[in-house]
């Protein structure tokens, strides 16, 4: 195992991220302050509690996973699609570093500043709403795990994207509506009975619904099968990072 | 002694069909400097490339030091530094920063004084803090050998490493090649500038169109190379070269008998210019300038090539 090679790819991804500090961190901040006055205090005072909940308070977990499924995915996919644009990705080939051990560099530092993110937000939140966490440690755990899988799904979109425009579109096109259809700003109860059903085909519902589970034990699935959905969608990322590189796939001519 | 590098059978043709390298079978000998020379496109991006990691190979097998580059990528790939030839450098990083990154990735522990000495030698040091997108192009290339020092390889690759660098560049990176080489590191080359073959490497060895079709010591290739004109503008226009002038055989006249073109071997102890001059000045033939030419290393190769190409189709019919 080449560690020194997994914290020189880590703290090149981290320094980056320091250089970008408000790009990177001050401004997902401002934009969630700004769904918290919009929908949390402004709309969500028209709101009656969902599920005994204020609504100002349901949406934070929905509003921390927005943040994370989106910083995650648009942070790995770049640092790792920059180094191909600019052909510095010369040196990570060349390098005796297994595929594993750059997946960690850049995914690990991805998910790494989206946690960073998501506790920010959630101080920030703190701000506006009275909150209260039940589950701390499954709170941190789906915080992780979600910032993990969608930090390797970023990494693949920043692999297979040819041009800037398509390393946007996975995140703008799909994760963002996904995202917001996935219960971000509502329970899935409220929906019609067939949209509740169709509603499950997003992969979006389980991570809030088991987010939200671990602040308020409210939830629209249960918290294990949303677990379970996240350890799949982490699997599935992670064996086609291993095929990425065992095949060279865009990496490799 | 078992050579250092092991390339047999390779092979690479990309997915659109086009075949880059034809079985290539190359040995290169441990403590050389060994200089890859070739017209563009003949395949040594390609063979290097394939050797450091960067591309597949379609067949064939390569050892680094015996450790062979797919099985035993780690150790073969920590006994390399390479040199790009395109300037793909980072822009915001500090060239001290990225330089201790490449280290890192290479796996070693961090060593400021390596680090330092490698900048010094690349007179990089005052510039250690900036940023590389405020460095010049020449700059930005000491910057690419100083990332492939970082790690102390025993392999150097340095694919086309002068190219669009000032003569200062020049001289401060073959001095390091130089020391890189008296320290045991092996140096392959590619270049088009055929002093800096001649200069720098023991061993040449030329491609063309995928193929090795010549690897042959500096020293017999200059031989065969060394050939350089003189060139004579004459002040009036001969209609021909006087049958009692020195070197008549080797002499022509062009652009309407005013050039008077000389063709001589360097390697000699006598080229004849000076009995050419003198014989110049004895037949009162008057001179408005004169200039020497040497073939680019890319010319001749080219010549040799279509040699090389001529005996295949005449061994084939």
């Amino acid at each position: 195992m080449n560690g020194r090679a997994i914290l020189a790819i880590y703290r090149f991804e981290m320094a980056r991220t320091l250089r970008t500090i408000w790009q990177s961190i001050v401004s997902p901040v401002i934009s969630t302050s700004l769904y918290f006055v919009v929908f949390g205090a402004a709309i969500g005072s028209r709101i009656t509690e969902i599920e005994g909940i204020a609504y100002g308070a349901f949406i934070v977990p929905g509003l921390i996973m927005l943040t994370l499924l989106t910083q995650s995915t648009m942070n790995a996919s770049f640092g790792i699609y920059f180094p191909r644009f600019t052909g510095t990705i010369y040196e990570l080939l060349s390098a005796p570093v297994s595929s594993f051990e750059i997946a960690c560099g850049y995914v690990g530092a991805a998910a790494t500043k989206s946690v960073i993110l998501g506790l920010i937000i959630l101080a920030t939140s703190w701000l506006f709403v009275p909150l209260q966490i039940m589950h701390p440690f499954w709170m941190v755990a789906f915080l992780v795990l979600t910032a993990v899988t969608f930090s390797l799904l970023g990494f693949i979109i920043g692999i297979w994207a040819d041009g800037f425009e398509q390393l946007q579109i996975i995140p703008l096109l799909i994760i963002t509506p996904l995202t917001f259809l996935g219960g971000t700003f509502y329970s899935t109860h409220v929906l019609p009975p067939l949209w509740q059903k169709i509603a499950l085909f997003n992969p979006v519902v389980y991570l809030i619904s088991g987010f939200r589970w671990s602040f308020f034990e409210i939830a629209d699935v249960s918290p294990a099968i949303s677990l379970g959905m996240t350890l799949v969608f982490l699997v599935v990322c992670l064996v086609t990072v291993w095929w990425i590189f065992r095949t060279g796939y865009r990496l490799k001519k | 002694m078992p050579s250092i590098i092991s390339v047999k059978n390779l092979s690479k043709t990309y997915a659109s069909g086009f075949t880059a390298l034809k079985t290539i079978n190359l040995d290169i000998e441990r403590g050389e400097i060994f200089a890859l020379l070739g017209p563009n496109g003949a395949g040594k991006t390609t063979l290097i490339g394939i050797i450091c990691g960067i591309l597949n190979a379609s067949t064939g097998t390569v050892t680094v030091d015996g450790h062979d580059i797919i099985r035993d990528y780690r150790a073969a790939r920590s006994m390399i530094g390479l040199v790009p030839q395109e300037l793909t450098t980072d822009a915001f990083e500090s060239v001290w920063d990225t330089v201790s990154f490449s280290r890192g990735l290479f796996g070693k522990p961090k060593n400021p004084a390596h680090i330092e000495k490698v900048l010094k030698a690349l007179s990089l040091w005052d510039k250690k803090d900036n940023k590389i997108r405020t460095l010049s192009g020449g700059m930005k290339r000491r910057v690419l050998i100083a990332k492939a020092l970082s790690h102390e390889p025993k392999v150097l690759f340095l694919d086309e490493p002068t190219a669009g660098v000032d003569v200062e560049l020049r001289k401060d990176m073959w001095q390091v090649v130089r020391d890189l080489r008296a320290s045991g590191v092996t140096i392959i080359l590619t270049t088009h500038y055929i002093e800096e073959a001649e200069d720098m490497a023991d061993r040449v060895g030329v491609i063309s169109k995928g193929e090795i079709i010549l690897v042959e010591q500096k020293a017999e290739l200059m031989r065969k190379l060394g050939k350089k004109q003189l060139v004579l503008h004459l002040q009036k226009p001969l209609t021909q070269i006087p049958s009692d002038i020195f070197g008549l055989a080797n002499l022509t006249l062009g652009d309407g008998g005013k050039e008077l073109t000389f063709t001589y071997d360097t390697q000699s102890d006598r080229t004849g210019v000076t009995r050419l001059l003198t014989d110049l000045n004895r037949l009162d033939i008057r001179l408005r300038d004169l200039e020497t030419r040497q073939s680019s290393l890319e010319e001749i190769f080219i010549g040799l090539v279509s040699e090389n190409e001529r005996a295949n189709a005449g061994a084939q019919s």
